[in-house]
């Protein structure tokens, strides 16, 4: 099957900076798929040049089996969420809206239709006649969407869509987000910095570090088996070993992953290695502690943490819950 | 800056303000009074009575018409070749980076930052070198070089304000270069240019020094009562056309506040 | 809808023009930027250039004609005792402006900024804006009205007895005169007048970026108001003092017109440009004094910036 989004070999540089760096990615037709990184890590500039705004400096792209270098962003049947949602502010909703369709020559009933259809779908029926200064961000952000979905795109791109919405809304639309997918089947493509909104939402995450993709995976298995020292941190809260610990438990210089939800505290000596309760963090659900085994720092998750501050306790786990990283040990 | 503790102002400091404020607009109400003095000689205070008689006299001063339809041609040609350099200038340095920029923008700001007279005698002597006549043309020429600066003033201040964004959305959605600049860039800068444009005029209407170098023998309407302040013909016909411009230069001055304030209360875009 | 995912490129004028801009984004760059850039800098800078060149010749006594040579004699003209009595009496003109103005213009701006609101601030913003954008000539008109023998302001000091002190002012040596209007206090006020809105709306720009919390902190940390204005306030204010000089000052160096109506007959700078390149016909004299504003102003631009008073304009 054609994958709906191909990299091959493609990089983007800016003099001596390469913000891409030979990066090779499929995205398959219909995924929700997820670009995570830090600010700088090249996920951004990676969508951009599926949009068409930047240009690869190396490399092929791919839309759906059509080579994309070199053409313009109007002539691509991809839609993108900006960051800033970019709402025009001299038209009204529906306006804004239609504005796709328009440009393509629809007739006036039919871009009044379809764009009462697409805000239907976004739950902004009605809001037709309001101008963008007159919305709420989350209302907006909605209004971009729909302008966005009512040309039917093959990709729809997202550029950290719920970055300025507060807690309650965010998960809110992460749901809705999911829905709306599911319900039009197109290919989704965003960009975030928030680890637990990639993993809730995305079917695959790529992980994108200083221009490069560290690993492709479903959440799941970027949770529980990283790759890398980089993954594992950024996106888990996994404990990552140091070649030194991992030696001293595990038998072997490697760095390692180990989940905090799969260490078990008990009496001093009655465990694999004895530590030190620095902190605790109370989380509602769960309790976080954080101790300390000689140099290694660990934390620990569990429902009933029965430790306080300053204890000494013991450290167990099951052997499967340690996993090698890819990183090499000097 | 406002501090919560003290919203009322000292009576001193109100007195003050205000009286700096009056100051600066009684001594032009003073010409509205005078437009209508009878005492024709000198400018006697209190006037003797009051006419309406200078009016019908200044309506049919044919240097007063030839002077006002000059001064209209020069400032509604040099808005319009402002408008269109100031316009251009402003998008290529608001909306890419290249080298020599910031030179540009500083040239840009020199009309007005040197003294009239400099550039007055600068184009003067540019013309004698090319060997051009003086003529309607060297006038505008004068006149749009500093309007430029106007225009490209309010045109890189909407630039700014409108963020790079809005366009890339344009052609995301399907919409060409030139799609992109008339749906989306031109209604939004519609208003800057409009302000833009009427400050100029207004700006071009009023000139008198550059306009002193490059006009030879014709006069615009400024250049008139210049010569009228120096030599003055009739007194009370030079008071008229005075309230007459200051009335005429009141309106597009109100105009461009109000349009370049809405925007002000509006942000559309987060 | 299309079963492409890429449009095939424009086939009319339009889209086939987009798709060459949008591929040479340097192209659309050159377009907007040489008629503008053709304007400025030939017309322009070509003609500053000429007038700056022309400082470096000299003209002949005998023949009244330029000679095309370089030399250095215009610049040593400017050393003369007269001539540099203008260059001297217009600095100490465009100074004193500055330093009145700056007076005048602060209770306005401090008003506005930190206690007008609503209508009153749209009223004072207006009030200022009108008389900035209003005719230049008939301003000076209207002070030609007012300071007349006979005008309104020798009749209000008649109605008060006070023409003893009118009469004091103007037999003060050196900036008095026959009457107002032949006087450097006459000169001096209606470059204050004309001036005025430029120096308010820096100050006030200025004194509005001060944050409030500022003052907050001030108060709290047990400053009275007349100590938190001198500690706090005034030296935050005082680039846009700085900026609103740069205006007062270079507009009364390079004027011309406002020394003519209202003043001595003694000579400005741009009184002697606006006579040596008119009928003396001396263009190399005139280009060596319109040198001395722009170097001034070249200096004084300098010492603001380092003030920080661009950030107020």
């Amino acid at each position: 099957m054609t994958a709906a989004v191909q990299f091959t070999g493609v990089s983007r540089h800016y003099g001596d900076v390469r913000a891409v760096d030979e990066i090779d990615l499929e995205i398959q037709p219909g995924e929700f798929f997820a670009m995570l990184g830090p600010s700088g890590s090249g996920k951004t500039t990676c969508l951009r040049l599926i949009a068409g705004f930047e240009q690869p400096t190396a490399g092929h792209i791919e839309i759906f089996g059509e080579t994309a270098e070199g053409v313009p962003p109007y002539r691509r049947h991809v839609n993108t969420v900006f960051q800033d949602y970019a709402l025009f502010p001299h038209m009204n909703v529906v306006e804004n809206v239609a504005y796709g369709l328009m440009i393509a020559g629809a007739s006036k009933a039919e871009q009044r239709a379809r764009a009462e259809e697409a805000l239907e779908m976004v739950k902004l029926a009605g809001y037709g006649e309001r101008r963008p200064g007159q919305l709420s961000g989350g209302q907006r952000q909605r209004v971009a969407l729909a302008r966005a979905i009512v040309n039917r795109p093959k990709v729809l791109l997202l550029d950290e869509p719920l970055g300025a919405l507060d807690l309650k809304l965010r998960e809110a639309m992460q749901e809705e987000l999911k829905d709306l997918q599911r319900k039009l089947g197109i290919t989704f493509v965003f960009v975030t910095h928030d680890q637990g909104e990639a993993l809730s939402m995305a079917d695959r995450v790529a992980v994108f570090n200083d221009g490069k993709v560290m690993q492709v995976a479903d959440p799941r298995e970027l949770y529980e088996r990283p790759r890398s020292r980089f993954v594992a941190d950024f996106v888990g809260s996994s404990n990552v070993l140091s070649p030194e610990f991992a030696a001293q438990v595990a038998g072997r210089r490697m760095w390692a992953s180990l989940r905090p939800e799969a260490v078990r505290l008990g009496r001093p000596g009655a465990g694999r290695v004895d530590a030190r309760c620095v902190s605790l963090s109370y989380q509602g659900a769960t309790t976080r502690a954080s101790v300390v085994a000689g140099d290694q720092r660990l934390t620990v998750v569990g429902a009933d943490l029965a430790v306080a501050t300053g204890d000494r306790v013991s450290l167990t786990w099951d052997d499967e819950a340690v996993h090698p990283l890819g990183d090499p040990v000097e | 800056m406002r501090s919560s503790s003290e919203s009322r102002a000292p009576l001193s400091l109100k007195v003050a303000a205000t009286a700096g404020l009056l100051f600066l607009h009684l001594p032009i109400l003073l010409i509205f009074v005078y437009a209508f003095t009878t005492e024709e000689k000198s400018y006697q205070w209190p006037p003797p009575g009051l006419t309406l008689d200078w009016l019908g006299v200044t309506w049919n001063r044919p240097d007063v018409w030839e002077a006002l339809k000059l001064s209209l041609q020069v400032a509604s040609i040099s808005t319009v070749v402002a408008l269109i350099l100031g316009t251009l200038c402003a998008a290529a340095v608001s909306r890419s980076r290249f080298f020599g920029r910031e030179t540009i923008s500083l040239l840009v700001i020199l009309p007005i930052a040197l003294p009239g007279i400099i550039t007055g005698i600068a184009l003067r002597s540019a013309f004698a070198v090319g060997d051009i006549p003086f003529s309607f043309w060297t006038i505008v020429m004068g006149h749009a070089t500093f309007c430029i600066v106007v225009v490209y003033n309010n045109a890189v201040a909407r630039f700014r304000r409108m963020g790079g964004s809005l366009i890339e959305a344009s052609y995301d959605l399907g919409a060409n270069s030139f799609q992109t600049f008339r749906y989306v860039i031109l209604p939004n800068i519609s208003t800057a240019l409009l302000a833009g444009g009427m400050l100029a005029f207004a700006l071009s209407f009023d000139e008198v020094i550059v306009t002193t170098f490059t006009a030879g023998q014709q006069q615009t309407l400024p250049i008139w009562m210049l010569e009228e302040l120096v030599r003055p013909r009739q007194r009370p016909v030079t008071n008229v056309v005075a309230m007459v411009v200051a009335i005429a230069t009141f309106l597009p001055i109100l105009g461009a506040y109000y349009l370049t304030r809405e925007h002000n209360d509006n942000p559309a875009s987060r | 809808m299309t079963t492409t995912v890429i449009d095939p490129p424009g086939r009319d004028f339009w889209g086939r023009a987009s798709d060459v801009l949008w591929r040479t984004p340097r192209l659309l760059l050159f377009l907007m930027l040489t008629p503008p850039l053709m304007w400025l800098g030939v017309v322009y800078l070509g003609s500053l250039f000429a007038l700056l060149a022309h400082s470096f010749f000299s003209i002949d006594e005998y023949s009244g004609l330029i000679r095309y040579e370089l030399t250095l004699k215009s610049y040593a003209e400017l050393f003369r005792a007269a001539n540099l009595d203008i260059i001297i009496r217009t600095l100490t003109m465009a100074a004193s402006v500055s330093v009145a103005a700056a007076v005048i213009a602060f209770p306005i701006a401090y008003f506005a900024a930190r206690y007008a609101r609503g209508r009153w601030k749209a009223a004072f913003y207006i009030g200022v804006m009108l008389p900035l954008w209003s005719s230049y000539l008939v301003k000076i008109y209207a002070w030609k009205l007012v300071l007349a023998k006979e005008g309104i302001l020798n009749w209000l000091f008649s109605i008060f007895h006070l023409e003893w002190f009118l009469n004091l002012i103007l037999a003060t040596p050196v900036i008095g005169g026959n009457s107002l209007s032949f006087s450097y206090i006459g000169t001096f006020l209606v470059f204050v007048y004309v001036w005025l809105p430029f120096m308010i709306l820096p100050i006030q720009a200025a004194l509005e970026r001060v944050p409030s919390n500022l003052l907050d902190a001030s108060a709290d940390l047990g400053a009275e108001p007349g100590q938190t204005f001198k500690k706090v306030i005034l030296p935050l204010a005082f680039p846009g003092v700085i900026a609103g000089s740069i205006f007062t000052f270079s507009l009364t160096m390079g004027d011309y017109i406002v020394p003519q109506i209202i003043g001595t007959s003694r000579l400005f700078i741009g009184q002697a440009v606006y006579t040596q390149q008119g009928t003396a016909g001396n263009i190399p004299l005139a280009a060596a004094f319109s040198v001395v504003p722009i170097i001034i102003m070249g200096f004084y631009l300098w010492m603001a910036k380092r003030k920080g008073a661009f950030d107020a304009l």
